[in-house]
């Protein structure tokens, strides 16, 4: 009994242990930036003074250059309207294909969503160099549209996906009763199926939303001028300029963008990850 | 989407005002018909999505066969195999071809094992388990551009917390802290480490979604019967987790093998085009050298593995189905 019991006790201190250094491994670089965020270049510069800790006061020298001397704030507001736009692109056209394949398209349905899926995995950089030359034809170059264009192709795969599990898992006879009560399809689907699909549409508009949040190939092939960049190419790419480091500035925006983002997505991963197991589960 | 008729009508058909009566009642009917009506839902994202995938394919396999430049408007002329010639002659391409195979292998084990670690602590209970939960997850869910920016100042200053770290424990001297990104061997590593820290957060919940579904009664069932926590792991669990953790590896493949942003924002492809990989390759031969030709031939070498995990996924799927 008593082996047993520090047994168990040296398992719980194992665990704890894992999952500790598990943790400080994989969210340092965020503590890092959290640092770097508030930090004085004095504090920041001194080779003397313990990196891991705040050795002088905090400052928010760092968060006024980044928002009042960079394009910070065009660059959100940039990532803010491709993201709206490709969101409403993607529902208009994903929504009506995941509940056909779902429902309407009977023993094809299947087959045809992982054919949808797969396209996902096309990587944009196998098609950035051909997108360009389109993006060129088009017009686009060096503007914002180019990615609202763009981005929907790997928006609409996934969402189609998730929507099709997601109309799946909503019982037929909901709207067989509706039909027998002489609604027609297309009515029963809006007015009876969309309201009670608010959860999965929601978690489709936040996934759409950080993948275009997240997308970086595209936005740093078509766009060159820093005004039209949308944060995740931005801050990279302008912040860091030749040996010129604003690095207080440039951790403060990683930072501020990322954890938002983290905390949306974190809302619906499970049922981003039930997209990913492709069956495997059951 | 369906078109709805206007608030005024209710349900029913009889209920179509009389002007145009006829003919929205055989628009409704047409929409009723589920034969038509699926199709006519399907097909625009179906359009959609083949304008933006198929369409640049197809344009990326005959510009591989052409002499496009990024300079010239048109789509250059056609010159056979020449780019594919020239490509696997260079030096750079080999060892980008190479770096790639490395990259993806190396990373790919160790994110696989890691998760599977880190998955099996995450089945207990304990305290904070929603803190850790949250703060395992962060390098997925941030932009992946930008926490890589952490890691570069991170590895690559002056002011390295890694390096402090690391002489703080006398692991190495104060008078030569390593160049990260000067030397190949510790560049690549680099570009690997940060590679397994941004994936291992997605394997390890796959993972935990795989392990969750085990019905806990084979677990206790193997245990009364005297089997030891490795006997377990490897005859009874890793058996059962076979198919989630193809899939778990099946992605990460994709997504190390197709990368380029971490190398892009990491080192560039340096020191001395020692860390290049095809994407990344491609990026600076094709958008930044402007030759669209070659830039297209060299992406064209990820096509063949895509291909390979798309087929062994559709395996995995239509047995899923069978089962």
């Amino acid at each position: 009994m008593r082996r047993r019991s520090a047994r168990y006790i040296a398992g719980r201190v194992g665990l704890y242990l894992t999952v500790s250094a598990f943790s400080a491994l994989l969210a340092f670089p965020f503590y890092w930036m959290f640092l770097a965020t508030f930090k004085t270049d004095r504090d920041l510069y001194d080779l003397k003074n313990n990196p891991l800790i705040f050795n002088d006061h905090l400052t928010l020298a760092n968060l006024k250059l980044l928002f009042e001397r960079t394009l910070y704030t065009t660059w959100l507001w940039n990532t803010f309207v491709v993201g709206v736009t490709v969101v409403g692109i993607t529902l208009l056209l994903a929504l009506p294909a995941g509940y056909a394949l779902a429902r309407l398209a009977g023993r094809w349905g299947e087959p045809l969503g992982i054919g949808i899926f797969l396209t996902y995995l096309v990587p944009s950089t196998l098609l950035f160099i051909p997108l360009s030359r389109i993006v060129a034809l088009l017009g686009l170059q060096d503007s914002l549209w180019s990615l609202v264009v763009v981005y929907p192709s790997f928006t609409i795969p996934f969402c189609v996906w998730l929507l099709m599990g997601f109309f799946k898992s909503i019982p037929k006879e909901i709207e067989e009763a509706a039909m027998v009560d002489g609604c027609s399809r297309a009515r029963a689907i809006v007015q009876i199926i969309m309201p009670i699909s608010l959860a999965g549409i929601l978690s489709a508009v936040i996934f759409a939303f950080t993948l275009t949040i997240q997308e970086f190939v595209y936005a740093l092939t078509f766009i060159t001028s820093s005004g039209e960049q949308t944060v995740s190419v931005g801050v990279p790419t302008n912040l860091v300029r030749g040996d010129v480091f604003f690095w207080g500035s440039l951790m403060a925006g990683c930072l501020i963008t990322s954890i938002p983002v983290a905390i949306l997505y974190n809302l619906f991963l499970d049922r981003f990850i039930a997209g990913f197991t492709v069956g495997a589960i059951k | 989407m369906g078109k709805v008729e206007g608030k005024t009508s209710v349900p029913g058909v009889a209920a179509v005002p009389l002007g145009g009566a006829a003919a929205r009642a055989s628009r409704r009917r047409l929409l009723d018909r589920e034969s038509f009506l699926g199709p006519v839902m399907i097909l625009p994202a179906v359009l959609y999505v083949l304008a933006l995938v198929g369409v640049p394919f197809g344009l990326s396999l005959y510009l591989a066969v052409s002499d496009a430049k990024i300079a010239s408007t048109g789509l250059g002329h056609f010159v056979g195999l020449a780019n594919f010639t020239s490509v696997l002659r260079s030096p750079t391409f080999l060892r980008a071809l190479a770096n790639t195979f490395v990259f993806t292998l190396v990373s790919q084990v160790l994110v696989l094992v890691l998760a599977k670690i880190l998955a099996t602590c995450l089945t207990k209970r304990f305290y904070g388990k929603s803190i850790v939960r949250f703060l395992i997850l962060l390098p997925w869910v941030a932009p992946i551009s930008l926490g890589t920016i952490g890691w570069k100042w991170m590895l690559d200053s002056l002011y390295s917390p890694v390096n402090w770290v690391l002489q703080a424990l006398h692991i190495i001297p104060a008078s030569s802290w390593p160049m990260w990104f000067g030397v190949r061997e510790l560049a690549m590593a680099s570009v690997i480490g940060v590679h397994v820290w941004r994936l291992l957060p997605f394997a390890t919940v796959i993972i935990l979604a795989g392990l969750t579904s085990i019905p806990k009664e084979v677990e206790e069932a193997s245990a009364v019967d005297g089997a030891g926590f490795w006997s377990r792991e490897f005859h009874i669990v890793l058996p059962l987790l076979r198919p989630i953790l193809t899939v778990a590896g099946l992605f990460g493949i994709i997504f190390a093998f197709t990368d380029m942003t971490v190398i892009y924002v990491l080192t560039r492809g340096g020191p001395a085009d020692g860390t290049q990989v095809l994407s990344s390759l491609a990026f600076f031969t094709g958008i930044l050298g402007g030759d669209l030709a070659g830039g297209a031939a060299i992406s064209l070498f990820l096509f063949p593995m895509l291909l390979i995990v798309a087929v062994v996924m559709l395996r995995i799927a239509r047995r899923a189905e069978v089962a």
